[in-house]
Order: structure tokens, then C-alpha cells, then sequence
């Protein structure tokens, strides 16, 4: 009896709840991989700044479900016969979320802003003399001399995307973060309705224009089908399992592999890989400090490890990961094992002989450890245990990844707070070329942390970046993927996939290089 | 009564500038560097320079210090390194879901555990005493995550009675409140039953053999009035003090609960802000929790005076 009244009273609550709550809007509810902290995606890399600048922002170019450049908001562009300037003009009616006319300058600012920020930025930019807006609908780049990366630059997905934001907000100090959050997108951000750490929301934009074609990618028409998005944060994954299969959510946007079989399971859920380029693990190397100064002992590196042990250990199941000797992701343009077939096949002979030539004299590797980030932590275990059978020295260190990164910043030699080696992983597309690659970066002190330097490398990048013809484009970052033997700046320990899980009412996702929202309805 | 209340206020000025030195230094001497995440992936050494500048992170530690501290006597707790928020902002926005659940864990835990523990000191020895106690040890040993994953298992996923997580506030209508508020509090309540029953049943133990129980037993006074009027009113003190503890642990260490049934409480703030190495919201919410502590000790102590009038201040 007791009971029966406890079921009544929770089921009179959940009723009175539900009525409250939906009101006939469509509202799809996500769990993503982090909570919403900061919405400036210009002042930060961060992926979950990423996701929400899809969201309520809109780009010139985009990048299409195969990785093919593709006009969004630009209606056509045209290229003169030098190919020094640039004419690109835009759709008609594009308007911004306050209603005011998407203007050519607003691009030209939002450009600049973003190129001030973004290193694959900062380099079109240093090749461009002027950037104009001669009328409210061209946008006019003249360069002082051809850059073959003018498209893929401006499609860039991944981190710092070049997101188009009205002049008076683009045209806010690169260094500071933006205060007002108006895009042109297909969903408006509700600023008032944001709780960092519990939810961020966003309408259906009714005034956005999509493209006549169908959605593909992060290109193509851009549909609402949806009044409202909620982005849940859900700290514990069990919980957003618990959560999806209880349907108080519709998708998971990165349920950790290791809860895959439990959710799969459920009738009711589905699984769906929106991203197939996935993620590229990564050794990065400290080349400042023994024993990685010494590019033959990084390379030693290479033949030490193999792929499948290191996959296994993070991701588990084969289904999700495939081994991939290619500098450039495996399933992408410049896709090559070129040089590379007989590294990462655990060959110590082979390893050890190189260490020998190479005089390595027992000074330790010392190996950071991300212990809190699930698909990295039991990497350094593994390359420890292979490093240490081809006859390194490895002293691991376990630390947090926000301690971690905060290391990596630090030139000490490594038994003075620097460090040797520390693990990490790409999304594919942020390394779909050699200038993209920001790890192939190799200007010394400007590089990232571990400031390789080799003139051959940079010299290599730059030619791949002045060079407009796609077939010469895959010969030189062949190149580079041959100079990365000589000069190992890091080395690619496999590529995975990471599956979203879905309830089966959930219709229409997109495979695209970030996650998109448009396109989906809830049935 | 007013003086002393006055003087313990008072006290709690240098126990805060403690607080305020210690945590301030402990941030800055531990490993990780704001700017350095903030940056991301693909920053250089420079990137991270300029934004060490402008946090005003490259200042001497003593600099930064004084002006944090200058701001503080101002009521200005600074902005956070992420979200685009003072702290001040931040911590409102997450106290009433860590005082919701406090309360209710505490309301739930002193409502089943005085009963349970007064029964098992009446009930001495017998089974019901030990299924008591039994209880009190399982609820000490087994982890706050395994009460809430089993609870939610059979009351959100089988039966689906109530919701696997989230939290509505009270604004939003107090139905969707309470429901979202049952499951987490009774887990948090757990191992705050199993603490309150043990201390009850020790204190009432400790006075059923005085005099005044006897004579309260020859007057002719139910057992029931003996239990709750004199013994257990009697055995206050250190009930109180445990209660006011837990009152104090729950508001700042609710982490677990708080991830697993996805609250957005103080806990979580702090978990996250800890992670991110968000230094002015760190110092502000262990300011915020040492002000916790000391002022629910000080309503500790004053209660003190209303079971027992042998204590005066």
C-alpha cells in the first residue's frame, strides 16, 4: 500500500513536471564531453567552445561530411589570374541573431580577429597585404604572394574556428573575451538561461537562411528542426548512461568506450560515429633537453612501440580504432604510410641498435602522465613498458592533465621540472595538413611546447602552403612525412573513433568534423 | 550571552586571514598554471606569457596577494579566469542547490537516526539493537557512489519513479524540486544516519542510569517521555555537535554526491575550479567554507545552552 501511494506521488510529480517543461516545443537534450565554461570560441581552443560556436555562429567556407571544402556563408568567390586576390561574396539575407544585415566588413573584422589568435590563421594572414570589404557583400583578400591554403584555411574545423561575429563584437582586443554572443547561426544562445556547470540552451534562430542544399558535414544547409537545444553537463559518465537509457536525455555526445556494450544493450539507444576521421594519439617529444635531443633516440621511439598495444590499452575494442602508420589521418587527402611501414612494430632489435648508434647513455625519459583523462592515461603505462624493453630508462610521472600542461610550458631539463615525453591525442582534423599540424611546427622557440627545430621542416611547410596544386600538395607533405623520420617532432600512435549514443527518437545526425546539432529532430 | 557572541565573531577575523594566507600560498605553490589552460594545444611559450600578464599571474606572489586581498575588504571576490563571471556571481548561483541537499540530508538523517539510536540504547543487547548498530557499521563502510548507483538503479532505471540526476530549484516549481532532491539526499543521508543513531544511542546509553531517569521512571512517566523528555534531552550535547558537523562537512564536501546525481552545488564548483586551477574561485569558496565552519561551531556552542543550562557563556 505504502508503496502503491509512494508511485502516485512520484508519478503525480513527474506528470506535473512534464507539463510544465515541454509546452509542445521540440526540445532535443545532449550530454557532451565537458561543461560550457567559456563562449568566446577565438580566445580559447577549447572543443566543447568549438561545439557551442556551430552552434550560434556561421562560417564562409565549411568542411563537408568527406573533408571537401565547400562555400557557406559565401554565395561564390572568384580568384584573379595571379592568384593574389580574393573576391569572396556573400549570400544574400544573412542576418545576424539582433536582426542587423551580415555586412562584408563584419567578416573582414571577424577574420582579422581570428587570424590574430589561430596559428593556421596567423600564417594566411602573413601572407595577406589587405583585407577588404569594397561593398557590404565582398570581401576582398589581396596576399603578397599565392597561398594555397586560402579554402582550408577559412573551412578550418577543429580548434579556433574562423566564426563570423559582428563587427562591434569581432573587433573586441584578441586577448580579452568577447561580452556579447550574436552570431548568424542557426541557434541563438540563451545568454540569461546559461548555468555554467548544470546547462547552456539555445533557440531555434527563426530567421536563419540555410543553404539550398542538403546538410553534409558542417556544409550544406543548416535546418533547425528542433525549438530548443539543451546542453546538459552531466559530470560522471555512468550517470549520463543511466540518464539516456532513463530518456531524460536523447544523446551522449562521447560516452567513454569502456560503457559502450552497457548502452548498447538498450533497445532504445543506438550508437553512431558522427566523426569517422576520429582522434590521432601522439608522443610529443621535448627535442631542448637529453635524451630526445638526439633525433635518432626519438626514432628509436618508433620501432619500440606498437599501435595495436597502445589502442588496446585506451580503447579496447578494434572496432573502434584502426592502427594507422600515416602522419596525416588515415581516411584523409593526404592519407600515406610512406616511409613508415616498419616503425611502430615493436622491433627492439631494431630500437636498441639505434640507441647504440646513437649513444644513448641510460638519461632517464621522464614521461608525464595525464591520470585523470580516461582515453590517455593508460597510454604512458604501455610506452613505458615498450620504451623500457628496447633499453630506455623511462621514469613515468603520474600528474593531473591540468598540471601536465602546465609542465609541458616549462624548458628546465627534465630532472629540473622540465620533461622528455608526455601523451596526448589530435582530432584528425586539426592535423589534416602540414600546417595545420601545429606539432609539425618547428620554428625552434615559436613552436608549441617541445620547440623542435629544423629548417628543413619549416622550409618543407612553407612550400606546401604557397603551393595551390592538390597533387604537388600531397608530394611535399610526403615529404614531410619522410623528413619526420629524420626529425621526429612526435610520432602517431593510432587513430579511434568515438561513437555518440542515441535514443532511437532521435532522427537526422550528421557525420561532420564537429558535432552538429542542426538536421535532428526528435520524434 | 551577546559579548561572548560578539567576541567569538570577532575571533573569526584572524581565523579567516589564516585561511585567506594559507590558501593563497597553497595555489600558488602547487603544480599548474591557469594561463598554460587556457591556452590550449596549440599555443607557444609567448601565447602563454601574454596571458599570464594579463591574469596579472607574472606580479610577485606578495603583489597579487595584497591585491586580492585589498579587493576582498572591498567585497570584490574578482572574476573568474573562465566562465565570463565574478565569483560572487558564481557562488549564488550554486548555494541553494548545496543547502537544499544539506538540509534535506540532514532533516532526513536526524528524523530516522534519533528514533533508531534512542530504540537501540532502550533496546540494549537485544536484536533490534544489533540490526541497528549492523546498519550503522554497513552505513559507515559502504561508498556514498555504490548507495547512489544502486538507488538510482532501482527507483530511476526499474522502477522509474524519479529522476536518474539533474536538479530544479525551488523557483521552478517545488514538485520538480523535491523530486529531483529525494534520491541524492537519502544517499548523502546514509552514512549521516549511521553516525547519528551510533552517537545517540552511546549518549543515551551514558544517561539512562542517573538518578533523574529513575526518579522520572517512579514518578510514573511513560517510557516513551523518559526516552525523548529526559534521557535523550539529556544526551544532546554531543548529538548537537555531531549534527552541526555534518551540517558543515555536507555543505562543502558533497562532491561524489553531487557528481553523481549531476547537482550543481558548491562541491562541483570547487572540484572544477580545482581542476582548472581557477584561482579566485578556489580562494573564494574555501573563504566561503571556513566562514561555514566557523559560524555553524559558534550555533553549535550557542544550542548547547538550550538542552543544557548548566552551560552559560
Amino acid at each position: 500500500m505504502a508503496s502503491r501511494s509512494l508511485k502516485t506521488i512520484a508519478l503525480f510529480f513527474a506528470a506535473a513536471l512534464t507539463l510544465c517543461g515541454t509546452a509542445g516545443a521540440k526540445t532535443l537534450r545532449v550530454s557532451l564531453h565537458s561543461d560550457l565554461k567559456i563562449v568566446d570560441p577565438i580566445w580559447t581552443t577549447a572543443l566543447i567552445t568549438v561545439n557551442h560556436g556551430y552552434m550560434i555562429y556561421d562560417t564562409l567556407f565549411a568542411l563537408d561530411e568527406k573533408l571537401a571544402v565547400k562555400p557557406q556563408m559565401v554565395d561564390h568567390y572568384e580568384t584573379s589570374a595571379d592568384k593574389l586576390t580574393w573576391t569572396f561574396t556573400l549570400r544574400d539575407s544573412l542576418e545576424w541573431h539582433d536582426g542587423a544585415p551580415v555586412t562584408a566588413e563584419d567578416c573582414v573584422a571577424s577574420i582579422k580577429r581570428w587570424g590574430a589568435r589561430d596559428a593556421m590563421g596567423q600564417k594566411l594572414m602573413s601572407y595577406v597585404a589587405e583585407l577588404a570589404a569594397p561593398d557590404d557583400k565582398a570581401i576582398r583578400m589581396t596576399l603578397k604572394e599565392p597561398y594555397g591554403l586560402v579554402l582550408q584555411t577559412l573551412a578550418k574545423p577543429g580548434a579556433s574556428v574562423p566564426f563570423m561575429m559582428p563587427k562591434r563584437v569581432a573587433e573586441t582586443d584578441p586577448q580579452k573575451q568577447i561580452t556579447e554572443y550574436v552570431g548568424s547561426g542557426p541557434f541563438i544562445f540563451r545568454a540569461d538561461e546559461w548555468r555554467p556547470g548544470e546547462k547552456a540552451v539555445y533557440l531555434k534562430n527563426p530567421k536563419y537562411k540555410p543553404r539550398s542544399e542538403s546538410a553534409s558535414g558542417l556544409a550544406g544547409g543548416k535546418v533547425a528542426k528542433v525549438d530548443r537545444v539543451e546542453w546538459i553537463w552531466i559530470a560522471d559518465a555512468q550517470t549520463q548512461v543511466n540518464a539516456l537509457i532513463n530518456g531524460e536525455i536523447d544523446l551522449i555526445e562521447a560516452p567513454p568506450h569502456d560503457l559502450l556494450p552497457l548502452v548498447a544493450e538498450d533497445k532504445n539507444i543506438e550508437l553512431f560515429v558522427f566523426n569517422p576521421a576520429g582522434r590521432q594519439n601522439a608522443i610529443r617529444f621535448n627535442v631542448l633537453h637529453k635524451p630526445f635531443d638526439n633525433p635518432k633516440i626519438r626514432l628509436a621511439v618508433a620501432y619500440a612501440l606498437n599501435q595495436k598495444d597502445l589502442l588496446d590499452a585506451v580503447i579496447g575494442t578494434p572496432k573502434w580504432y584502426v592502427e594507422c602508420k600515416s602522419l596525416f589521418p588515415c581516411g584523409s587527402p593526404l592519407e600515406s604510410t610512406k616511409g613508415w611501414d616498419d616503425k611502430f612494430t615493436s622491433d627492439f632489435a631494431k630500437a636498441r641498435a639505434l640507441l647504440q648508434e646513437a649513444g644513448y647513455d641510460g638519461t632517464p625519459v621522464v614521461l608525464m602522465q595525464s591520470t585523470d583523462i580516461v582515453s590517455l592515461s593508460n597510454l604512458a603505462p604501455v610506452t613505458k613498458s615498450l620504451m623500457e624493453k628496447a633499453g630506455f630508462k623511462v621514469d613515468l610521472q603520474a600528474m593531473d592533465w591540468q598540471t601536465l600542461v602546465t609542465r609541458r610550458t616549462k624548458k628546465d631539463p627534465p630532472n629540473a621540472g622540465g620533461w622528455s615525453a608526455f601523451l596526448t591525442s589530435w582530432a584528425s582534423v586539426d592535423i589534416l595538413d602540414p600546417v595545420a599540424a601545429s606539432f609539425l611546427n618547428a620554428s625552434c622557440d615559436k613552436a608549441t611546447f617541445g620547440w623542435p627545430c629544423d629548417a628543413e621542416m619549416e622550409k618543407l611547410r612553407d612550400a606546401f602552403a604557397k603551393e595551390t596544386d592538390p597533387a604537388k600538395q600531397k608530394a611535399i607533405a610526403e615529404a614531410v612525412q619522410m623528413r619526420l623520420i629524420e626529425y621526429p617532432t612526435h610520432l602517431m600512435l593510432g587513430q579511434y573513433v568515438q561513437p555518440q549514443a542515441f535514443r532511437k527518437n532521435v532522427v537526422g545526425l550528421l557525420a561532420a568534423p564537429s558535432l552538429a546539432l542542426w538536421n535532428i529532430e526528435v520524434k | 550571552m551577546l559579548g561572548y557572541i560578539l567576541r567569538r565573531l570577532l575571533a573569526t577575523l584572524p581565523v579567516m586571514l589564516i585561511v585567506a594566507v594559507f590558501v593563497f600560498l597553497m595555489l600558488r605553490l602547487t603544480p599548474g598554471d591557469p594561463a598554460a589552460i587556457i591556452a590550449g594545444d596549440n599555443a607557444n611559450s609567448e601565447q602563454v606569457s601574454l596571458i599570464r600578464n594579463r591574469l596579472g599571474l607574472d606580479e610577485p606572489i606578495f603583489t597579487q596577494f595584497f591585491i586580492w586581498l585589498a579587493n576582498i575588504l572591498h567585497g570584490d571576490f574578482g572574476e573568474s579566469f573562465f566562465f565570463k563571471k565574478t565569483v560572487t556571481e558564481l557562488i549564488a548561483s550554486r548555494i541553494e542547490p548545496t543547502l537544499a541537499l544539506s538540509l534535506a540530508t540532514i532533516m532526513i538523517a536526524v528524523t530516522i537516526a534519533l528514533p533508531l539510536g534512542v530504540l537501540a540504547a532502550y533496546k540494549q543487547g537485544t536484536l533490534i539493537d544489533k540490526i541497528v548498530m549492523g546498519f550503522s557499521v554497513l552505513g559507515f563502510s559502504v561508498p556514498v557512489f555504490v548507495i547512489g548507483y544502486s538507488l538510482i538503479y532501482l527507483f530511476a532505471i526499474k522502477l522509474n519513479w524519479l529522476p536518474v540526476q539533474g536538479y530544479q530549484r525551488m523557483a521552478d516549481g517545488f514538485g520538480g524540486f523535491l523530486q529531483r532532491l529525494i534520491l541524492p539526499a537519502v544517499t548523502l543521508s546514509v552514512i549521516y544516519v549511521a553516525l547519528i543513531a551510533r552517537m545517540t544511542r552511546t549518549s543515551v546509553l551514558d544517561v539512562m542510569n542517573e538518578d533523574y531517569i529513575r526518579t522520572a521512571r517512579a514518578k510514573g512517566q511513560v517510557e516513551i517521555k523518559v526516552l525523548f523528555k529526559h534521557a535523550l534531552k539529556n544526551a544532546a550535547v554531543p548529538i548537537i555537535t555531531v549534527i552541526g558537523l555534518g551540517v558543515a562537512l555536507l555543505i562543502g564536501g558533497v562532491v561524489v554526491t553531487e557528481s553523481v546525481f549531476t547537482i550543481p552545488g558548491l562541491g562541483r564548483l570547487t572540484v572544477d575550479a580545482v581542476l582548472a586551477r581557477d584561482y579566485p574561485t578556489i580562494q573564494a569558496v574555501i573563504l566561503l567554507f571556513s566562514l561555514v565552519y566557523v559560524l555553524i561551531n559558534l550555533v553549535v556552542d550557542l544550542t548547547y545552552t538550550l538542552f543544557d543550562p548548566r552551560i552559560r557563556y
